[in-house]
C-alpha cells in the first residue's frame, strides 16, 4: 500500500523524491517537502498512538504545534531517540524511524474501556490508600501506564550552541502579518529578526485560496522573503521557535538546524554542526505576528481517528497533497470550515454535508457560503455533529438540529456515513509569548478569543490580535512593522499593499462543546484535551466537587499539562467551566501561559556549557608540571589544586601524605600556593580601612611587615582570613582564601563604595599576577639562599616580614610566612617566571630533599599547629571568640569595626558556645571521621550533641591520629573526655586538648 | 461527609457520578472566629485541620484572596525530607515527616507521598565533610541516613553521570531513605476537605485588607468581604508576610524571592529517586505521571513576579545534563517561578508577635512543601495555646535579636 | 532577564553581569557600641521587602565592579532609574513632589 491518500498534484511536496521511513517497524514512503504526519496521512495510517489514560486509538487532528496526539518516539539508534516529537512538527527525513509512544495493546485498550467509569478525575486521590504500606507497589503500576515518550539511555552525539543577539525588531512568525512588519521594519533600515517555526515561511499563505495581486499568495511570500534575503540589516531564521519572552523583551529563540536532516546531525565537510543554536536575543521591539489556532468543537467521540481540524484538512490537501479521507462532514460555526469542505471537493473526494450551528439567514451571506452552496455541497443549517461513530476510525456522524443558549439538541438525530469529520469552532489568537511575563490576555467576545494586553515594547499583530481577513491581516502587519521601527528611531517607507479580493465574513457563532441528546455526564466521551484525556464530563464532575477556579480544573483534572499545554483543547475547558458555573469565559479567566511555546531540548537549553565548560577550571602558571608528576587535583572553587603527588609505584594516599608530611617537618618542602586570593590595595587610607574589615590593628604595621587578619561580617561571625603586607607607605597587599577571593574584593568594594567612600584606597585583584610558591622545612633557608640575592639572615629577615629582590636570576617577594610552623618562605613572583623558578627549585632542591606536597599535607601541617581553615573550621556561625582567636581581636580600637558590635549580643556572650579545641583519640591508632558528632553522655537518651570534629587527620609526626573540633564550652574543658558515636555502632572516646599538637612554642618557624 | 474508597468509585460509576458531593462548602464567613488564619495554603489549610482535629478548636476559618492551594503549594517540586543539619529544624522537620507518613490515612485522600529516597550529592571534600556531619546528626536525632560513595550512589541511580568525567565529579551523597515526594495539589485539598469535614469555614476569593487591632490586641481582619472578628489571628501567607506584617505595623526580617522549577515532557520511568546537589545547583525528581520536575535557585533580587530569570534556569538545565547527559535530548515543556520568603538563617519564624493574639508562620523559604504537616501541627497548637509551641520555641523573631540564629545556610543543609 | 543601566557606564547590560545586593540606603548605625541589641538586629536583618517600588543596590560585578542604585518595580520588574551611589532616587522625588501637587498617585505600586 503506497500513499493511498496522495493526490497526484498540487501541494509543495516534490513527487520526485522519495523518502524512505518507518512508523512501527513497519516501512513507508513519503516525499520531501512533507512531515511526518502528512507522509503518515499519505499513507492512510489512522492510528497513530493510543490515548494516555484509556488507552483509545488516535489519529491525526491537526497540522502544527497545536497536535495533541501523534506524539512519537524518534530515533534510528539508543542514543538518537528523542521523546515526544509531534509529527506534524517533525520534517519527513530519509531514514526516519517513528513509534507511537503508547503502543497498541488490546489488553490496555480493554480495560480501558472496561474501566474507565472508575477512573474519573482525582480517582487516585480517592483510593490506593489501603493498606498504606501497599502505596509504593501502587505507584510502580501507575508510573508504569503513565508518561510519554521515553529518555534515551545513551549520551546524546551531538552538540548545541548558544548565540546572543541584539536587535531592532523582532519579528516572531513568518505568515502574511509577519512578513508585512518584517518588509515594514526591514525597508526602514532597522535591524530586524525574523523568525519562524515552520520548514518555510508563509504560515497560512502557504495554503490560502486566496490571490495576491493576483497571483497566489505563496508567491507573494517568494518575493518578500527574496527581498528580505537581500537586506543586509535583516537575519532570516527558518525552523526557529521564539519559545519564551522574558523580562525586558529578553527573548529566546530555538532554532532547530539538524532536526530535519536526520536524527543524527551529518558530518558536513568534516564538521558536525551543532544540532539546534538558541539564540538569547534582547530586542527593541517585538513583533508579535504568531497567528491563530482553530480550535475543535467538543462532541461525543471527538477522539476518533478522522476527527479533524477544518483548517488541517485543508493545510494537508492544499499543502501537501493528501487528503485524509474519502467521505468528509464538516461541523463548524463559522465561514472559515467551509473551506475544508471547498478544498476537499475540489480534490475530487466526496462532502458528505457541510453542518453549520448558524440558521441559514445568519451564514448565507459569507462568502465561503455562498460558494459552497454554489457548487451544491450539502449544508445542514442550525445543526452540529453531535457525535463520531466507528471504532478504529470514524465510520459516520450523528447530526442534530441543536440550541446553543439553552444547551440542547432538538429534534431527532440523523446518521451520516462518512470516515472524516472536519470541525471548527474559530480561532484562538496564540497569545502565549505575551503572557509569559505576567500580563494576562483579554477575553473579547467578539472574536471569541483571548487577545494580548498592552506591554512595552510588544507590539501583537494580525491573527495573534483575533484579525482574520487577509487584507486586513497585512495592513496590521504593516502598521506593526512600522510603528516597531519607528519606536527604534526608524522610518519605514510607504508600502503598497498587495490587492486581495475583500471577501464577505459572516457572524460566527459562539461554539464550544456541542451538546448531546444525554447529559454530558451521560453521553459517550466528549474530549476536550486529548492527550490527558479530559472530558468535559470530567470538567463538569470537577466543577461539582467544588474545584471551581479554572486553576484548581486544570489541575484536578490534568487539563492542559500535556506537551501541548493545552493548545487545542484549553479554551474549550474553559468554556465548560463557564457553562458548569453559569459565568462567561471572561469571568472564568485563563491559567497562566508559561514558557516554552513549544518544547525545548534540555541540551539545547544547556548549549555547549558543560564538562570542562560547565564551570572555568581554572589552573596555576604551574599545572603542566603538577600534571607530569602525576598529582592527584581536588576541586578548590573554580581551581584544580594538587592534593597529593603519590610516587610512580603506586603509593597510597596515606603513604604519600606521610612521606610529603615528613619530607617538611624534617627536610624541605614546596607547595604551589598560587591560588590564593590576592587583592592590591592602594592609598593614603589603607591602614583606616584594613583597621575596619579586619577584626586586629592595623595602624602600625610598617613597610616590610606582614601580619594574619580575620575578617568579620557585621553579625560577629568569621569570613576570612589571611596575611596582609605593607608593601609601600600607601601600598598592601591581602591574601585572602582561595575560595573567598571574589567575594572578598566585593565585600572590599561594598564598604568602600558605600560606606566609606572619603576613604583613599583602591583595590585590584592581582590572584592571577603572581604566582606564589611555598618553601617550608628546616632546609628552606639553605636551598633559597642558594637561588637568592636576598639576606635571609634570621635576624634581619625575620618572621612575618617580607624582602624584595631576585630569586633564580627573576624579580620576586619573599615572605617569611608560615602556614606548616615551619622555616617558610613564600616565594611570589611574576606567573610567567613560576615554572621558571619552580624547576630551579627542583634543580637545587634535590639534595636537601625538596619534596612537592598538596594540598592534603598542608592540611595535615596546619591543623598540627592548629591553625584554621575558613569553611572548615568556621561555617558561618562561629566567631573569632569561639576559634579561641582574641589574639587576633583589635577590642580597643578606635572605630567600631565590622563584627565588633555584634560580639556583644547575648547569644555571642554566652558561655557554652561551641569553642574550638583539639582532640587527641584515646586509642590512638583512630582517626576520627570528620563531621562525627560530639556527645558528653554517650548513653544519655536523647542524646545532646555538643559540637563536631571540623578537621582529623593522621600524623605522621605524632604518631597518632589528632582532629580539630567545636566542642560546646570547649576552651574550659581541657582534658575532659568526649564520645563520638558512629554509624557502625561504635562510639570513638577523645580528650579535649589544646588546638595547637605540634611546637606550642612556635619555635621551629624560627630555626 | 462520604469516605473515599475503592467501592465508593464503584457506586458513583454506576450512576454516572452524578451524585460526588462538594469536597468543601462554600461558606457564608461568620460574624467572629474563635481562630482565624490568613492563607488558605497547605500550611494554613494543615494548621485549620488540626487545631480542628487535634486541638478541638473548630469555630475556626481559613480566608484565602484566590483559590486553595494557589501559592507555594502549586508552585514547589514537592520534594519532601527531614535530614537537616540543626536539632532544631531536624526536630521540626521530622515531626513533619511523621505525619506524612500516615497522612493519606488520617486525611482518608490520597496525597501519594512516594518515599523513594533522597540523595544529596557532594562533590567536593568539603561537601563530603558536610554531608558526614549532617548524616552523624540525623543518626543521633533518630533521622534516617547514610553517607554513600560514589559506587552506592550508582548503584541507586544508573542513569547518572558518577564517572570521573565530569567537571565536578560526584564524590558520594548523604541518602535518606524515608524521603521522597507527594503530590502537592492533594496535600492542600485534602486538608481542606479534612479541615472543611470538621467545621471549618473555608472562604475562598476573599483577600485580607486589614488587621482590626485594638490596644495591641488582635480583634479581628477587614476582609474585601467584610470585618471579621477573631480571638486569635495566624498568619500564613508565603510571599506575603511582608505585606501583612506592614499592616499590623511591624516589619519582618523577610525578603520574598522569585523560586523557579520546570517540568520535562512527560517519561516512561526514568528516574526512581530524588536526587539533589547543591554544589553544582539542580535538583531533579520524576512525577507519578513522567515529568521530570527540576528546581533551579533562588534569584537574588526580591520579587513578587512568581518569575525569575532565564539564566537560573539555564545554569540549572546545564547541571541536570551534566549530570544526566542521557537527558540531552529530553525537552523541557514548562517553567515556572513562585515567590519564596527567605530570612537570613534559611530557618522559618513561627512566632509570636507584638499584637497579642496574632501569630505568624512564615520565612520557610525552599523548605515550605515538605514543612506543610509539621508547620500546621505546631502552629496549631500554638495558635490553641497561645505560646509556642516547644518545637516553634527556637524559630521567633527575637532570634535575630539575640544572635542566635540556626543557620542552615553554612552547614549547606539548605536545599529545597 | 533585566536589562540594566550602569550609571557609571552609561550603557545597558544584561542582568549576568550584575549581582543584586539587597536594600539601597542602608546606613549602618553611626555608633554601633550605643546601638541597642534591637537597633543592632534591625540592622542586621530586616529589610524593606514592598510589593511594588523597591530603591535596591546592585553592583556592576562583571564590569566596572561600581555599586549604584536601582529603583525597581518588585511586581512589574520594571526598572524606573538606576543612580550612582550617594544620590538620591530623582523618580521618586518627582513623585513625592507630584503628590504634595495633589496629582494621582502613579498606579505602578506603593512607595516603600
Amino acid at each position: 500500500m503506497t500513499q493511498t491518500n496522495r493526490l497526484n498534484k498540487g501541494g509543495r511536496i516534490d513527487r520526485q523524491r522519495i523518502l524512505n521511513f518507518t512508523f512501527n517497524g513497519q516501512r513507508y514512503e513519503g516525499h520531501a517537502g512533507d512531515t511526518l504526519a502528512s507522509a503518515l496521512l499519505a499513507n492512510g495510517v489512522n492510528v497513530v498512538n493510543r490515548s494516555f489514560k484509556y488507552s483509545r486509538p488516535r489519529g491525526i487532528v491537526a497540522a502544527g504545534a497545536e497536535e495533541p496526539n501523534a506524539v512519537m518516539q524518534m530515533g534510528a539508534t539508543e542514543a538518537t531517540q528523542i521523546p515526544n516529537v509531534r509529527a506534524t512538527q517533525q520534517a519527513l527525513f530519509e531514514g526516519l524511524c517513528a513509534r507511537s509512544t503508547n503502543p497498541h495493546s488490546e489488553l490496555l485498550s480493554t480495560l480501558g474501556n472496561l474501566f474507565a467509569p472508575l477512573i474519573p478525575p482525582g480517582f487516585y486521590y480517592k483510593t490506593f490508600m489501603q493498606p498504606a504500606s501497599m502505596w509504593m507497589t501502587y505507584e510502580k503500576v501507575i508510573r508504569k501506564a503513565a508518561g510519554l515518550g521515553r529518555s534515551p539511555r545513551e549520551s546524546d552525539p551531538d552538540h548545541y550552541e548558544h548565540i546572543k543577539r541584539h536587535c531592532d525588531v523582532l519579528v516572531i512568525g513568518a505568515g502574511a502579518a509577519g512578513l508585512a512588519a518584517a518588509l515594514a521594519a526591514g525597508r526602514s533600515g532597522a535591524r530586524v529578526i525574523l523568525c519562524d517555526e515552520q520548514e518555510e515561511p508563509g504560515g497560512s499563505l502557504l495554503d490560502s485560496r486566496e490571490l495576491l495581486d493576483g497571483r497566489p499568495a505563496s508567491a507573494w511570500v517568494e518575493s518578500v522573503m527574496a527581498e528580505l534575503a537581500n537586506m543586509e540589516e535583516v537575519l532570516l531564521l527558518p525552523r526557529t521557535t521564539a519559545n519564551g519572552l522574558h523580562d525586558h523583551n529578553f527573548i529566546t529563540l530555538y532554532e532547530r538546524r539538524a532536526e530535519h536532516l536526520g536524527d543524527l546531525v551529518p558530518e558536513i565537510d568534516g564538521r558536525k554542526p551543532a544540532r539546534a543554536c538558541l539564540h538569547h536575543v534582547r530586542a527593541g521591539q517585538i513583533v508579535l505576528a504568531t497567528g491563530a489556532h482553530e480550535r475543535p468543537l467538543v462532541y461525543a467521540s471527538n477522539d476518533l481517528p478522522g476527527n479533524m481540524l477544518a483548517g488541517a484538512v485543508s493545510t494537508y490537501i492544499r499543502r501537501y497533497g493528501v487528503v485524509p479521507g474519502k467521505r468528509l462532514v464538516v461541523s463548524t460555526c463559522h465561514d472559515d470550515g467551509y473551506r475544508a469542505a471547498l478544498d476537499w471537493a475540489e480534490a475530487g473526494h466526496q462532502v458528505v454535508a457541510i453542518v453549520d450551528a448558524r440558521k441559514h439567514n445568519d451564514a448565507a451571506t459569507g462568502h465561503w457560503v455562498r460558494l459552497a452552496a454554489k457548487q451544491g455541497l450539502q449544508i445542514i443549517y442550525g445543526s452540529a455533529v453531535i457525535e463520531a461513530k466507528g471504532k478504529n476510525r470514524v465510520t459516520g456522524a450523528r447530526v442534530a438540529e441543536i440550541d446553543i443558549p439553552e444547551f440542547q439538541t432538538r429534534g431527532s438525530v440523523t446518521d451520516l456515513a462518512c470516515d472524516t469529520i472536519a470541525s471548527s469552532g474559530g480561532y484562538n489568537p496564540v497569545v502565549h509569548l505575551a503572557s509569559h511575563t505576567g500580563a494576562r490576555p483579554v477575553w473579547r467576545d467578539d472574536i471569541m478569543g483571548f487577545v494580548p494586553t498592552k506591554m512595552t515594547g510588544l507590539i501583537p499583530t494580525g491573527g495573534a490580535t483575533g484579525i482574520y481577513a487577509l487584507a486586513d491581516v497585512l495592513k496590521s502587519g504593516i502598521e506593526a512593522g512600522s510603528e516597531a521601527a519607528l519606536a527604534c528611531g526608524r522610518q519605514s517607507p510607504e508600502i503598497d499593499l498587495p490587492e486581495v479580493d475583500r471577501i464577505e465574513i459572516a457572524q460566527a457563532a459562539p461554539l464550544f462543546q456541542v451538546p448531546h441528546p444525554k447529559t454530558t455526564l451521560r453521553a459517550p466521551k466528549q474530549f476536550v484535551d486529548l492527550q490527558n484525556d479530559v472530558t468535559a464530563a470530567a470538567i463538569e464532575l470537577a466543577t461539582r466537587e467544588g474545584f471551581e477556579s479554572i486553576e484548581h480544573v486544570k489541575r484536578y483534572t490534568a487539563m492542559g499539562f500535556g506537551t501541548d499545554q493545552g493548545k487545542l483543547g484549553n479554551i474549550n475547558g474553559m468554556a465548560v467551566v463557564a457553562r458548569c458555573l453559569k459565568k462567561s469565559i471572561a469571568e472564568t479567566g485563563t491559567t497562566v501561559f508559561r514558557p516554552n511555546y513549544t518544547p525545548v531540548a534540555f541540551g539545547a537549553i544547556a548549549g555547549p556549557h558543560r564538562r570542562e565548560l560547565f564551570d572555568p577550571e581554572r589552573y596555576t602558571a604551574l599545572h603542566a608540571w603538577h600534571v607530569d608528576r602525576g598529582a592527584a587535583f581536588e576541586d578548590v572553587g573554580q581551581w584544580k589544586r594538587p592534593w597529593y603527588y603519590p610516587q610512580s609505584t603506586g603509593e597510597s594516599m596515606h603513604d604519600a601524605v606521610a612521606r610529603e608530611c615528613r619530607a617538611v617537618r624534617e627536610k624541605v618542602g614546596v607547595l604551589d600556593a598560587s591560588t590564593l586570593g590576592k587583592i592590591d590595595i592602594q592609598g593614603k587610607d589603607v591602614r583606616e580601612f584594613l583597621g575596619r574589615i579586619y577584626t586586629n590593628k592595623w595602624e602600625k604595621l610598617p613597610v616590610g611587615k606582614a601580619r594574619y587578619g580575620l575578617m568579620c561580617k557585621d553579625d560577629g561571625m568569621v569570613m576570612d582570613d589571611g596575611v596582609t603586607t605593607c608593601l609601600g607607605d600607601n601600598h598592601f597587599l591581602m591574601t585572602t582564601t582561595t575560595g573567598g577571593a571574589a567575594g572578598v574584593l566585593e565585600w572590599l568594594e561594598l564598604w568602600h563604595q558605600t560606606e566609606w567612600p572619603e576613604l583613599d584606597v583602591s583595590f585590584t585583584s592581582v590572584t592571577d599576577h603572581w604566582a606564589t610558591l611555598m618553601v617550608t622545612g628546616p632546609e628552606a633557608r639553605h636551598l633559597l639562599a642558594e637561588m637568592t640575592d636576598i639576606d635571609l639572615d634570621r635576624d634581619t629577615f625575620k618572621f612575618m616580614e617580607w624582602r624584595e629582590g631576585d630569586v633564580a636570576g627573576v624579580p620576586a617577594r619573599v615572605y617569611r610566612i608560615s602556614f606548616t610552623g615551619e622555616l617558610s618562605y613564600e616565594i611570589n613572583v611574576q606567573a610567567h617566571y613560576a615554572m621558571h623558578v619552580w624547576k630551579k627549585l627542583f634543580e637545587h632542591g634535590d639534595k636537601y630533599g625538596l619534596t612537592p606536597y598538596g594540598t592534603e599535607t598542608m592540611h595535615v601541617l596546619r591543623a598540627e599547629k592548629g591553625f584554621i581553615i575558613v569553611g572548615q573550621e568556621t561555617d558561618g556561625s562561629v566567631t573569632p571568640e569561639d576559634l579561641g582567636m582574641q589574639w587576633c581581636v583589635g577590642y580597643d580600637k578606635p572605630f567600631s569595626w565590622i563584627g565588633k558590635r555584634a560580639l556583644t549580643r547575648p547569644d555571642t556572650r554566652r558561655e557554652d558556645r561551641k569553642q574550638m579545641v583539639g582532640l587527641k583519640p584515646v586509642d590512638q591508632t583512630v582517626v576520627l571521621q570528620e563531621g562525627a558528632q560530639i556527645v558528653f553522655e554517650p548513653k544519655a537518651s536523647p542524646i545532646a550533641m555538643v559540637g563536631h570534629v571540623t578537621s582529623s587527620y593522621y600524623s605522621p609526626t605524632l604518631g597518632h591520629g589528632f582532629a580539630l573540633a567545636v566542642v560546646k564550652g570547649g576552651q574550659k574543658r581541657m582534658g575532659e573526655r568526649v564520645y563520638l558515636p558512629m554509624a557502625d555502632g561504635v562510639t570513638q572516646v577523645a580528650e579535649i586538648v589544646s588546638p595547637i599538637f605540634y611546637d606550642p612554642k612556635g619555635e621551629r618557624q624560627n630555626v | 461527609m462520604e469516605r473515599y474508597s475503592v467501592f465508593g468509585l464503584i457506586k458513583h460509576a454506576l450512576s454516572y457520578h452524578e451524585n460526588w458531593q462538594k469536597t468543601w462548602r462554600s461558606p457564608t464567613p461568620k460574624k467572629e472566629y474563635d481562630v482565624v488564619i490568613i492563607g488558605g495554603g497547605g500550611h494554613g489549610l494543615a494548621t485549620a485541620y488540626y487545631l480542628a482535629s487535634r486541638y478541638g478548636v473548630t469555630n475556626v476559618a481559613v480566608i484565602e484572596k484566590g483559590w486553595l492551594g494557589g501559592g507555594n503549594t502549586a508552585r514547589n517540586t514537592t520534594i519532601v525530607r527531614s535530614n537537616y543539619l540543626w536539632d532544631e529544624s531536624a526536630a521540626l522537620y521530622e515531626h513533619s515527616m511523621k505525619l506524612w507518613e500516615g497522612l493519606s490515612q488520617d486525611l482518608n485522600y490520597n496525597v501519594m507521598f512516594s518515599q523513594r529516597g533522597v540523595l544529596n550529592l557532594g562533590h567536593t571534600l568539603g561537601d563530603m565533610r558536610d554531608i558526614q556531619r549532617r548524616v552523624n546528626a540525623n543518626r543521633l536525632n533518630g533521622i534516617d541516613g547514610e553517607v554513600l560513595d560514589a559506587q552506592q550512589v550508582k548503584e541507586i541511580v544508573p542513569i547518572m553521570d558518577c564517572s570521573s568525567n565530569t567537571r565536578y565529579p560526584v564524590l558520594g551523597a548523604s541518602w535518606q531513605p524515608r524521603a521522597g515526594v507527594a503530590r502537592h495539589d492533594a496535600v492542600a485539598w485534602g486538608y481542606a476537605r479534612g479541615a472543611d469535614r470538621l467545621g471549618v469555614d473555608l472562604i475562598q476569593q476573599t483577600e485580607v485588607t486589614g488587621l482590626n487591632i485594638k490596644k495591641g490586641k488582635i480583634v479581628g481582619v477587614h476582609t474585601s468581604k467584610g470585618d471579621i472578628g477573631a480571638k486569635k489571628v495566624g498568619c500564613v501567607v508565603a510571599g506575603n508576610s511582608g505585606v501583612v506584617a506592614g499592616m499590623a505595623g511591624f516589619k519582618l526580617p523577610i525578603e520574598s524571592h522569585p523560586l523557579q522549577a520546570l517540568v520535562s515532557e512527560p517519561l516512561k520511568p526514568i528516574l526512581d529517586t530524588v536526587v539533589m546537589s547543591n554544589h553544582v545547583h539542580g535538583y531533579i525528581s520524576q512525577t507519578d505521571k513522567g515529568d521530570l520536575v527540576i528546581g533551579a535557585g533562588i534569584d537574588a533580587y526580591n520579587g513578587y513576579g512568581q518569575r525569575g530569570s532565564y539564566p537560573t534556569v539555564e545554569h540549572t538545565l546545564q547541571a541536570i545534563v551534566e549530570l544526566f547527559p542521557i537527558f540531552s535530548r529530553v525537552r523541557m515543556n514548562r517553567q515556572w517561578g513562585g515567590i519564596v520568603d527567605t530570612t537570613p538563617d534559611a530557618c522559618p519564624i513561627l512566632s509570636a508577635t507584638p499584637v497579642e493574639g496574632l501569630f505568624f508562620n512564615c520565612g520557610w523559604g525552599t523548605g515550605g512543601f515538605k514543612a506543610t504537616p509539621g508547620s500546621g501541627d505546631v502552629f496549631a497548637w500554638t495558635l490553641a495555646n497561645g505560646r509556642a509551641h516547644p518545637l516553634a520555641e527556637p524559630f521567633s523573631i527575637d532570634r535575630f535579636y539575640t544572635g542566635s540564629l540556626i543557620d542552615e545556610h553554612g552547614a549547606a543543609g539548605v536545599a529545597h | 532577564m533585566f536589562y540594566i543601566h550602569c550609571p557609571y557606564c552609561n550603557e545597558r547590560r544584561s542582568e549576568e553581569e550584575f549581582h543584586a545586593k539587597g536594600q539601597a540606603h542602608l546606613m549602618r548605625p553611626a555608633n554601633p557600641e550605643e546601638a541597642s541589641d534591637r537597633e543592632w538586629g534591625d540592622y542586621l536583618f530586616f529589610r524593606d521587602n514592598p510589593r511594588g517600588l523597591h530603591q535596591e543596590m546592585w553592583v556592576h560585578a562583571a564590569g566596572c565592579r561600581k555599586f549604584f542604585n536601582i529603583l525597581r518595580n518588585t511586581v512589574s520588574y520594571e526598572i524606573l532609574e538606576t543612580y550612582p551611589m550617594g544620590e538620591q532616587s530623582s523618580v521618586l522625588a518627582e513623585m513625592t513632589a507630584g503628590r504634595e501637587r495633589g496629582e494621582p498617585r502613579r498606579a505602578a505600586g506603593a512607595v516603600a
